[in-house]
């Protein structure tokens, strides 16, 4: 899609700033036109599907009216929408934290998962699940999201020392894949000694999935990822005039240092709040916001953010019907479905950038 | 309170809390061009980066519009300082219309939406550097010289009252070097904005600047009108040039004069230091005749005598640098004896005598033995 915006300039499509703006709007339009229609596709198509299947009718019934048969309530209201909200919302977190690392790193392949900063989150985790099970026998949803907050700071912050003493962004990306297999590793000596009640809820959880997702998990990540999302699309401005390089960003008028660190506490903020809940999840932070501005033809904030959002929610949602329905009754893990369709993506995106150094 | 509208006072400037150059004074006139010269590593960035506020200052302030520099914000200061930065950047999916619009950001809302005049201030930049053409192109798929163009229009869709150029002229072929500083001098002379950039092409500098700064070393070496700043060895110090010079006069670079052993670092700055002492040609011209002759011989590094030019001879111009020996006449007087019996014994010496041309009039008269001595010889080459 890139080629068509050259190739429409090849063309000699002329005129001023208005009129190219003006042509851009109708491609946005048909993009979240798309996007939207999809999201609605899906969803209906994950509330339809699993053992039980439920026609259409009766689930715009039993979701308007709230009024059906018991079991399908059940099935549709305790199990089935919250999932299919959760994922949709973490999905969207997820794509987003990817695009507000590329543009903290300037590198369109910075993720959460690849910079180990989800397996940070991944490690206190773990290490505050087996604390909390064992004193109290519970965890709540707060302390596992502050401490995948936590986890987060810290791979970033590691993540941060190293770009500062290697300006490449190839040592970057080794540093964050080595930092995930140390709290990996980590997390792996914990779960082996662990209970064996914990192990239970720590090895489905730190694989990552987004099955046993409940009401109040989606009020919790609704109110975070809500008022982040809000956050970010009011930091638009500033993302855009960074996108031209910090030293212009401070020319522009932006307050560089504080808005480094806002996108990293926002970009942290939605990584601990997917993997608190549904552990940790690959590619989707890369290929989704790769696949929105290639689709949309720009890279202005402004647009990309809510593309991104709603781009990241189809993704996971598709990926989490696949995971259901592929092998059912066994149920794949988010990531397996996710890397399956991402990784491709991220190679293809080294070939393309590749090819347009040339 | 400063009587200048750009003030840098006691400026010290340096990276990490590391001086590196220090005691900087300069002071600038609304609507001036003032051009840092000097050599790679001087320092010429550094300074640029500490009066846009991307350096924090090790010492002095600067004084911007009766306001000193630290106390704007950097939105306050984005409405009225643009910048041309050297670094490369790759923005993607970008077109240059895009890249254009950056330069509105002070102005637009929360959100950063344009408006239709936005987009007609983009438009209108645009035209200002001859690049409404290429405003839907990709930015990263443009040469180097359209790149220059765009970042200079980005930095007048600012609407700035002063521009900060590092370097924007390197990459760029002479045409667009020319239209490059073409377009800026409109913009200061019109439009009262006062420009601040670094060149290296002294050439140019001392064409379109109002004031120049030579930084060398940990200090600023000179600082004035370019007439005060261009002399020959002003430049040859400033630069260590000991194999070459720079002409004031037209602001050309030449190269050693033919035959110099080129010794770099053998002490003194003295040009005639190493000539071999005895060139086997004389060249005979006037009115310019003589300089292709000159560059010639030059390429050939073949050192000549040149004869007998008046001093106001633009060939003298070029002789006088790159000559093994100038036989000169004072303008408009008779050709002394003196100076006859010079070219007479040089057209013994030599091998051979060319004759680029001379234009004979009653005062150069002698001129004439002169070639007839040479033809006798069966010294002479005509061109």
């Amino acid at each position: 899609m890139a080629q068509s915006l050259q190739g429409k300039s090849a063309g000699g499509m002329q005129g001023g700033y208005h009129a190219e703006n003006f042509r851009r709007r109708t491609r946005y339009t048909i993009v979240f036109a798309i996007l939207i229609a999809a999201f609605f596709l899906i969803c209906i198509l994950n509330i339809n599907t699993g053992n039980v299947n439920i026609p259409v009718s009766r689930i715009l019934k039993i979701i308007f009216q709230k009024a059906g048969d018991k079991d399908e309530m059940n099935i549709i209201w305790k199990i089935r929408l919250p999932r299919i909200l959760m994922g949709a919302m973490l999905g969207g977190a997820l794509a987003l934290a990817g695009f507000l690392l590329q543009t903290f790193f300037e590198n369109p392949i910075a993720g959460p998962f690849v910079l180990g900063i989800s397996s940070g989150a991944k490690m206190i985790v773990a290490i505050v699940m087996i604390f909390f099970l064992q004193r109290f026998g519970r965890v709540s949803s707060w302390a596992m999201i502050v401490a995948a907050f936590i986890g987060s700071l810290m791979a970033t912050g590691f993540i941060l020392a190293v770009s500062r003493a290697v300006n490449s962004m190839a040592a970057l990306l080794v540093a964050g894949v080595m930092i995930g297999y140390i709290c990996s590793a980590v997390t792996e000596f914990i779960i082996t000694f662990a209970e064996d009640s914990d192990i239970v809820n720590l090895h489905g959880w730190s694989q990552g999935s987004f099955s046993g997702m409940n009401w109040s998990n989606v009020g919790v990540s609704a109110l975070i990822v809500g008022i982040t999302l809000f956050l970010t699309i009011l930091l638009s401005k500033p993302i855009g005039a960074f996108q031209m390089g910090e030293a212009y960003a401070q020319s522009m008028g932006v307050n560089v240092k504080r808005f480094r660190i806002a996108l990293i506490m926002l970009s942290s903020i939605l990584s601990a709040t997917v993997t608190a809940f549904a552990g940790p999840i690959s590619f989707v932070g890369i290929a989704v916001p790769f696949l929105m501005k290639r689709s949309l033809g720009t890279a202005k904030p402004l647009v990309v953010i809510p593309a991104t959002f709603l781009g990241g929610a189809v993704f996971c949602m598709v990926c989490d019907l696949i995971a259901r329905m592929a092998f059912a009754p066994t149920e794949l893990k988010i990531s397996t479905v996710t890397s399956l369709f991402g990784a491709p993506i991220v190679i293809f995106m080294l070939i393309r950038r590749q090819q347009g150094r040339r | 309170m400063s009587q200048y509208y750009f003030h840098m006072d006691q400026l010290t400037v340096g990276y990490n809390g590391q001086p590196l150059i220090r005691d900087i004074e300069i002071g600038i006139r609304q609507g001036e061009i003032v051009t840092l010269i000097g050599p790679n590593g001087a320092g010429k960035s550094t300074i640029l980066k500490s009066i846009t506020r991307q350096l924090s200052l090790i010492g002095g302030k600067v004084q911007f519009a009766e306001k000193e520099l630290r106390s704007y914000s950097y939105k306050e200061l984005s409405s009225r300082m643009a910048v041309v930065l050297t670094e490369r950047m790759r923005p993607e999916l970008m077109t240059c219309h895009d890249v254009v619009a950056t330069g509105r950001y002070p102005y637009t809302g929360r959100l950063g939406i344009l408006s239709e005049e936005d987009e007609r201030i983009v438009d209108e930049s645009m035209r200002a550097v001859h690049a409404e053409d290429i405003g839907t192109r990709d930015f990263n798929a443009i040469s180097d010289g359209q790149r220059q163009r765009v970042l200079l229009a980005r930095a007048i869709c600012q609407e700035p009252e002063i521009i900060i150029l590092d370097e924007p002229t390197s990459f760029l072929d002479v045409r667009h070097k020319l239209e490059l500083l073409a377009i800026l001098r409109n913009m200061a002379k019109q439009k009262g904005i006062t420009v601040i950039m670094s060149l290296h092409e002294i050439d140019l500098a001392m064409k379109i600047s109002d004031k120049i700064v030579c930084v060398k070393g940990d200090h600023i070496f000179r600082y004035g009108e370019p007439e005060e700043i261009f002399e020959e060895s002003m430049i040859r110090n400033l630069y260590d040039i000991d194999n070459g010079f720079f002409d004031p006069l037209f602001g050309s670079i030449e190269l050693p004069a033919p035959g110099t052993n080129v010794r770099r670092n053998a002490g003194g700055m003295d040009g005639a230091e190493g000539k071999s002492p005895s060139p086997h040609t004389l060249v005979l011209s006037s009115c310019g005749t003589g300089i292709p002759v000159f560059r010639r011989l030059q390429r050939q590094n073949e050192p000549f005598i040149s004869g007998i030019l008046y001093t106001n001879d633009v060939d003298y111009q070029l002789a006088r640098l790159l000559a093994a020996e100038v036989i000169t006449e004072k303008p408009f007087c008779q050709i002394s004896d003196a100076a006859f019996a010079r070219a007479m014994e040089a057209v013994e010496k030599c091998e051979r005598v060319i004759d680029a041309g001379v234009e004979i009039g009653e005062s150069n008269a002698r001129m004439e033995d002169i070639l007839a001595a040479a033809e006798k010889a069966g010294k002479m080459e005509r061109i």
